[in-house]
């Protein structure tokens, strides 16, 4: 266990997440079970007090969540220096089991309470809650996620000891000798490349004719989604190369540091961003039939395309800049 | 458009939040200072950590690779010159370079020097360079005769022919630079021994198997890594921070409860003024949203002004009030000022430690507060 104070912010800040969550969840059991809008009774009364105060909560605690995301992955690197061989948080998220699980947690669960967010938001605009039983069947079951998390990122801190071993990030996520990356990123970056521009340029036109027709949501909430992982993927594969102008390094958390503008928080931001409204147009159209949700959700729907296009089409362009203004040429 | 309307609607609300806040100046003051407080100690810690850090770290940027020193009985000893001469042969050591250096006690105005013995002196037997620190704490100065007791107990006078600029203050403030014959005069040194070896190796990679080779070659030796120096002080930087941020969560812990307390415990005043806003129209949301605004403006205002306060402290006052803790080894050093930094980091965990734990202790409260009926407020 090292004894830093950002290690001792995401420990008290993650298990306050935890106590709104856990908070949010049991009173979320006693909407499930006891709600019921046609009901004057004091319970019922007392159960949509209730609500404003678990919307309130989620808010806050999604917030934390995506600051806590990024302060991990500083602290991750601002501690390589006590690990042999760590040169960036790609190392030193490596030196117990735990680094990576917790990463990719911080991650889904950032995605996971966005959607909340947005249903949350969509059900309050309606005057008879609609989606009340859905949405906290949904935080519920978020919360062993996060709660995975805080226990994850607490054994990591705890598990962490000085001096040891590990990799660092050139040897994680390149090293192999014939393309620019192992495994799952040994595609020929010609083609890669054309998955990266292709696949965007299709989100960007479903999301367009979504909003000019208000047809596909489905595809446009699917393809988003997935865009999310390919930008991910383009992120280590090629885009990181540009960025460093190196042809063996890929790593995804060098360029958060100063020395590359903190140009990674770009990236990671709008995709986070762009996923959460693409995904959530979809998500939306499920519920479009309900009688005090059909005014209300196509402009929701819409707001949110323009946010996710708006996004996506950013971190497209982020990556061209970096492609086309790099001293790098592969 | 309804985005020019909500912005508007933000502006009001915030607008409503601040001048209800200056009506009640006396009840938040209480709550401000003892956040500004705990603001205030936290970043001072924090900024203190890492200025030492960088200053650490700058002292150790010249350091040589290995160090070899030699050990009797599991103690630090003197270490022979022929050493130096074998290890220079271990393929990948570009040099192997003997050193003189000590620590002198005077007894005379109750300071400890480090005295080193440079490898070229420029100024002839009898002569020495000090610190600002020496010069400071022995009252002398520039051309002047500083007395030194040798270890046979006989008075040796030393005459100071410059003082030292200072570019890392930590190091050079208590130094004394001497000629390698008054050294060994003075602590009854032997010729053919030196205080350790500083072993420069060229290839960074090569470090770990030359400091075992010099292992295997001398069993009699200790080979420290300069790599192993600087994790070290790092390490015990972060953990002393630590050690103090575990001390101050009591009053955290306090503050929290403080602010729940504040939060939830309403005057009468309050509750009509929400009573009488939902009455004219405002939902509980809108309540809440208030309260949002309201929390803002005082965790902003506290977590500003405390940070300036720190900032003050610890770079403009060289952090006078935990000093002596987080420097720890410190004996002779009284005027040490710190390079300003600060970083995004920082404040993202002081923002950490400090907001959000507030803002979580004033949800529930402020809930409560948002969700009166207004009838059973204005009727009491």
């Amino acid at each position: 266990m090292i004894l830093h104070p950002a290690i001792i912010a995401l420990l008290a800040g993650s298990a306050l997440v935890a106590f709104m969550l856990l908070y949010s969840s049991w009173y979320g059991i006693e909407v499930i079970r006891k709600w019921d809008l046609r009901s004057g009774s004091e319970l019922q009364l007392s159960l949509e007090k209730k609500t404003y105060l678990i919307s309130t909560m989620m808010a806050y605690a999604m917030g934390f969540q995506l600051i806590s995301l990024f302060l991990f992955v500083y602290t991750a690197d601002s501690l390589c220096s006590l690990f042999t061989g760590a040169m960036c948080a790609a190392g030193t998220l490596n030196v117990n089991d735990f680094g990576y699980p917790v990463f990719l947690l911080k991650l889904v669960n950032f995605l996971f309470g966005g959607l909340w967010l947005v249903l949350n938001y969509t059900d309050n605009r309606a005057y008879d809650y609609p989606m009340i039983r859905k949405k906290y069947f949904f935080l519920i079951a978020l919360m062993p996620l996060v709660l995975a998390e805080v226990f994850l990122q607490a054994r990591y801190f705890f598990g962490l000891e000085a001096e040891i071993i590990t990799s660092c990030c050139g040897s994680l996520f390149s090293s192999s000798d014939r393309s620019a990356a192992p495994g799952i990123f040994a595609l020929p970056v010609r083609l890669s490349t054309g998955i990266f521009y292709g696949w965007h340029i299709f989100v960007l036109g479903l999301g367009v004719f979504f909003y000019k027709t208000g047809k596909g949501a489905y595809f446009f909430g699917i393809a988003s989604l997935l865009l999310f992982f390919i930008s991910g993927w383009a992120l280590i594969q090629f885009i990181s190369l540009y960025i460093y102008e190196l042809p063996t390094h890929h790593c995804p958390f060098c360029m958060l540091k100063q020395e590359y503008g903190h140009v990674g928080y770009l990236y990671y931001i709008s995709a986070l961003a762009g996923c959460v409204a693409g995904t959530g147009v979809g998500m939306l159209q499920r519920f479009r039939h309900i009688a005090s949700l059909e005014a209300v959700i196509p402009g929701i729907q819409k707001r949110l395309t323009i946010v996710s296009v708006t996004c996506y089409l950013f971190f497209m362009l982020a990556a061209t800049y970096a492609m086309v203004f790099s001293g790098f040429r592969l | 458009m309804s985005l020019m309307v909500w912005i508007e609607k933000q502006r009001n609300l915030i607008d409503f939040v601040l001048s209800s806040l200056l009506r009640r100046k006396g009840k938040n003051f209480a709550l401000i200072a003892a956040y500004i407080l705990i603001v205030f100690v936290l970043a001072s810690v924090m900024f203190l950590t890492h200025a030492l850090k960088r200053e650490a770290s700058i002292v150790l940027r010249g350091a040589p690779e290995i160090i070899v020193q030699k050990m009797t009985a599991g103690r630090h000893d003197l270490i022979p010159k022929t050493y130096a001469r074998q290890i220079e042969k271990i393929a990948g050591v570009s040099s192997a370079k003997t050193r003189l250096w000590g620590y002198y006690y005077d007894p005379l105005f109750k300071a400890n020097y480090t005295l080193i013995v440079p490898e070229l002196f420029k100024y002839e037997e009898g002569g020495i360079a000090v610190g600002e620190g020496v010069t400071r704490a022995g009252v002398t100065a520039e051309g002047n005769i500083m007395p030194f007791f040798s270890s046979d107990g006989k008075l040796m006078n030393y005459r100071i022919r410059e003082v030292l600029p200072a570019d890392s203050e930590l190091v050079s403030s208590d130094l004394v630079v001497m000629s390698e014959a008054d050294f060994r005069g003075l602590f009854g040194i032997p010729e053919g021994l030196v205080t350790d070896l500083a072993v420069s190796v060229g290839n960074p990679q090569e470090v770990l198997t030359i400091a075992n080779k010099i292992k295997q070659q001398y069993p009699d030796t200790r080979p420290v890594i300069r790599d192993e120096i600087i994790r070290t002080y790092d390490a015990i930087f972060d953990w002393r921070s630590g050690i103090l941020l575990v001390i101050f969560s009591g009053a955290l812990l306090a503050f929290i409860i403080f602010s729940w307390d504040k939060a939830s415990g309403l005057s009468a005043e309050e509750r009509r003024e929400i009573g009488i806003l939902k009455a004219t129209g405002w939902e509980t949301s809108d309540v809440i949203l208030m309260k949002f605004w309201e929390g803002l403006a005082i965790s902003l205002t506290s977590f500003l002004v405390g940070l300036l306060l720190a900032y003050i402290h610890v770079f403009f006052t060289s952090a006078t009030l935990f000093e002596p803790v987080l420097k720890g080894w410190a004996v002779l050093y009284p005027s040490f000022r710190i390079v300003p930094f600060i970083s995004a980091y920082q404040i993202a965990v002081l923002f950490f430690l400090t907001v959000v734990p507030y803002t979580t202790a004033t949800i529930i409260p402020s809930w409560s507060a948002a969700t009166v009926d207004p009838d059973l407020v204005m009727r009491t």
